[in-house]
């Protein structure tokens, strides 16, 4: 009796299993996806849970959480070596002369051809005046000073093509001169570890044509170049704001869209962390000497601290194989990648001299997926003058500052009450132990950079009262959209959707403006990354922002401890669409997470 | 600087070096240490654990020298009675539909395996008739294994969340797949349920030959989800 029910049981249980197989095949027949099952209620109920349930009931055996493989970096001596102060590209001639769309003729200096692209929008506009070639390829870098013994790594980096210097570079501009630069793939099919030799140079921060925006999708191989058309205007030129005036001067667009610290990185759909943390990262900074704004000069404009006084720092937190001394990467990590030893422009724990004056620091989080907040050692404030590379309205005095992924604060330092022979530390004191984000704990300082004060030099900057007001919102609302930022079994969504590379996600109308809402749920930050123009916050949670977020941005933390200790879960930003059309992103800068599709695309069209 | 002279050797540019420091004291320089200098065959196998573990065919196979070593791979974690929202078969589902889209390349060069979270009940007869219930056609492998064994492996290949409450939760480790080409050290990975399409798009796009992305907008607008 006992043995006929078990028999007829099984015989049950396997008919039902059968009858679940058959309505996967015809699932898997009619392309259904998982959103229009669930609506159909197909899968939840139905024979098929049961039958899946009888073949045994489930036992979770995942008690022991051993927290996985630590790598411990060799050992470092730090402040020996200088900080490396970026290399100024030096202007060229480009041979064959750039050309509207992809040049026919192979290039002089490395013989590659231009990669297809659509043709630069707005050329004839904005002809290139200056031009900048480089060229990716590896080059043999030391992290470590030569008294560890620590052998060099093989990086992949921009190296200037008429000197050979290496990265990371920085390309000075100025408004009303529009640039060029080419950007030659020289890099080869063996990566040694990780990496791939496919590359889109995105211009972060940059208002410029969707060709040259170097989004994830537009990358191309080695052996290819192509030229970035970056026409250095204010937005608002071809739409609400054909033209402006600051200081007496009239120029085309907003005055008050002036940039100031931009940079440059590789893009790479899937392998933006692994070719970014190889070193393909560079500067690029705007002056606005045409309206007498931020100059370069300290006698001139808001006479900001300039010219050896303007440093530009890159942050990047590393890992090196302990058993090589090499670079390493960690390929199997989807939460985001720590390393344990600071890198500041490519090298660990560097010293700078300074002398007895003030200074401009340009601070760029360059990720992977670290939260700095920077202290002084002293407990002396910074003055922040600009968020995400844009003036602010006024300084903010500050003690500290934090910055995510892509996220950059320029501050001005003053070390006129110093005494020649200190030592002063910039120090990061943010806790974070994991890809999910910062703890929001305020911890004991690692030292970063080591300020050694070395004399006097005469000092014309001033920190001023003002700096450049915000651009005009009252324009009307065209749209407004939202995008939860959500994570499901492991994986990223956009608004419950996962990324499609053929899937254009809103098609927001050339020249005008709509209001976006960003939320996150807990347990997680993303910086939030918007390309094609810079943002201004308008709430957090409801509430305005923080002084030191009214500004113009172009990243913004969301999700856990984004401000403070504080999770905020819904941001709403102010954005417009201007001045060109085409794709663009919108992405989480943590950049293992966008390397695993945190993304979505949106088209501005006519 | 000629095209030559640039394409000749690698700059062994240093950084910049400006500061004209006063040299300061230092500490004696150390012993140097005897850095290893592995082969990228030996960095290749250093990378990926080489455990054992059984195939759904009943066949004994080491995880590095017979399914990774040299070949083209898609790898996701799942187990058979996953029930909830039916993620697993649902993804089973959408891979199906990738081996149809890679047609022939499954078995030659490309490779999808589909390892268990659940080996004490997945067993070899389980996984086989859970792969025939879904007509999976050769090339593609369901593979169980010691317990411990394939939670070190899951771990290894980065299939783990942060919170511990939440990485004991078999269905938070089901959504990746994982993508690589072994021998030029290439991987990646995506959301499973991304579209069939698209996986077979990003695979392509990492290989040297492969197909590329257009460089203009989709031609096929989809609708707007904002």
């Amino acid at each position: 009796m006992k043995i006929e029910i078990v028999t007829s049981g099984r015989k049950k249980k396997e008919k039902q299993a059968e009858r679940y197989m058959q309505e996967m095949r015809d699932i898997v027949k009619a392309g259904l996806n998982r959103r229009e099952l669930l609506r159909m209620g197909l899968v939840m109920g139905g024979a098929g849970a049961a039958a899946l349930q009888g073949l045994r009931n489930f036992k979770p055996y995942w008690a022991h959480a051993d927290g996985g493989v630590g790598f411990h970096s060799p050992p470092n001596t730090p402040f020996v070596d200088p900080l490396p102060i970026p290399f100024t590209m030096q202007p060229v001639t480009l041979n064959p002369a750039p050309t509207k769309g992809p040049n026919p003729v192979s290039s002089a200096v490395t013989g590659f051809r231009e990669t297809a692209r659509p043709d630069h929008q707005r050329w004839e506009q904005f002809l290139p005046v200056e031009m900048y070639e480089s060229v990716e390829k590896p080059v043999e870098h030391d992290f470590y000073p030569d008294i560890d013994g620590v052998p060099p790594s093989t990086i992949w980096t921009y190296v200037e093509a008429s000197t050979g210097r290496a990265g990371p570079l920085w390309i000075r501009s100025r408004y009303g001169k529009p640039v060029v630069h080419r950007v030659h793939n020289a890099l080869p099919p063996d990566n040694g570890g990780f990496g791939i030799n496919q590359t889109s140079t995105h211009l972060h921060g940059g208002h410029v044509a969707s060709e040259s925006d170097g989004g994830p999708t537009h990358f191309y191989d080695a052996n290819l170049f192509k030229d970035y058309h970056y026409p250095n205007v204010r937005a608002g030129f071809a739409s609400n704001v054909p033209e402006s005036t600051l200081n007496g001067r009239t120029v085309p667009g907003d005055v008050f869209e002036t940039q100031g610290f931009l940079w440059f990185h590789d893009h790479r759909f899937d392998f933006t962390s692994q070719n970014v943390y190889k070193g393909l990262v560079g500067f690029y900074t705007l002056f606005s000497d045409d309206i007498h704004l931020d100059t370069g000069d300290e006698t001139s404009g808001l006479r900001l601290p300039s010219g050896e006084f303007d440093i530009p720092m890159v942050f990047a937190d590393k890992t090196f194989d302990p058993s090589t001394g090499k670079l390493f990467f960690d390929l199997f990590n989807l939460d985001g990648v720590l390393g344990d030893k600071y890198s500041v422009n490519g090298k660990i724990q560097p010293y700078l001299e300074v002398k007895r004056r003030k200074y401009r620091f340009r601070l760029l989080d360059g990720g992977p997926s670290r939260v700095y907040e920077f202290f002084l050692s002293t407990g002396q404030s910074f003055i922040q003058i600009a968020n995400d590379g844009n003036l602010s309205p006024r300084p903010v005095f500050r003690r500290s500052v934090r910055i995510g992924v892509a996220e950059r604060i320029d501050v001005i330092v003053d070390f006129s009450d110093a005494t020649v022979g200190d030592r002063i530390y910039l120090q990061n004191r943010l806790e974070q132990l994991d890809g999910r984000g910062p703890t929001g704990k305020i911890v004991a300082p690692a030292d970063l950079v080591e300020f050694r004060v070395v004399g006097d030099a005469v000092d014309d900057s001033v920190v001023p009262v003002t700096l450049l007001d915000l651009p005009d919102r009252n324009v009307p609302i065209a749209k407004r959209r939202e995008w939860k930022f959500d994570r499901s079994n492991g994986a990223w969504v956009v608004n419950g959707a996962f990324f499609d590379p053929d899937v254009i996600s809103a098609f927001p109308k050339q020249n005008t403006a709509e209001i976006w809402t960003f939320t996150s749920g807990g347990g997680w930050y993303h910086p939030i990354h918007f390309h094609l123009e810079e943002f201004q916050i308008l709430s957090r949670d409801g509430a305005a922002p923080p002084v030191f977020e009214v500004g113009r941005k172009d990243v913004v933390g969301i999700g856990e401890n984004a401000i403070g200790n504080d999770n905020i879960g819904e941001t709403r930003v102010f954005l417009q669409f201007r001045d060109f059309l085409g794709d663009y992103p919108t992405h989480c800068h943590n950049t293992v997470h966008e390397d695993h599709a945190m993304m979505f695309r949106f088209e501005v069209v006519p | 600087m000629n095209r030559r002279q640039f394409l000749g050797g690698l700059a062994v540019a240093a950084l910049g070096s400006t500061g004209l420091a006063s040299v300061q004291t230092q500490p004696a320089p150390r012993d140097k240490k005897s850095f290893a200098e592995p082969t990228g065959e030996e960095r290749r196998r250093s990378r990926i654990l080489n455990i054992a573990l059984r195939t759904h065919e009943g066949k004994e196979v080491r995880f590095y020298d017979d399914l990774i070593r040299g070949k083209t791979v898609l790898i996701n974690f799942f187990y058979t009675h996953c029930v909830g929202e039916a993620l697993c078969p649902i993804t089973t589902a959408n891979l199906v539909k990738v081996q149809e889209l890679l047609g022939h390349r499954v078995g030659q060069d490309v490779f999808i395996y589909s390892i268990t979270l659940d080996p004490h009940h997945d067993t070899p007869d389980v996984l086989k008739k859970y792969a025939r219930g879904f007509r999976v056609k050769p090339g593609w492998l369901f593979l169980t294994g010691a317990k411990d064994d394939i939670e070190t492996l899951r771990r290894s290949l980065g299939i783990v969340d942060p919170d511990p409450a939440r990485d004991k939760d078999p269905s938070q480790h089901i959504g990746m797949v994982r993508y690589g080409i072994e021998p030029l050290e290439r991987w990646a990975s995506c959301p499973c349920l991304s579209d069939a399409a698209a996986i077979v798009k990003y695979l392509a796009w990492m290989e040297p030959e492969g197909k590329r992305p257009s460089p203009w907008p989709p031609k096929r607008p989809g609708a707007s989800k904002g």
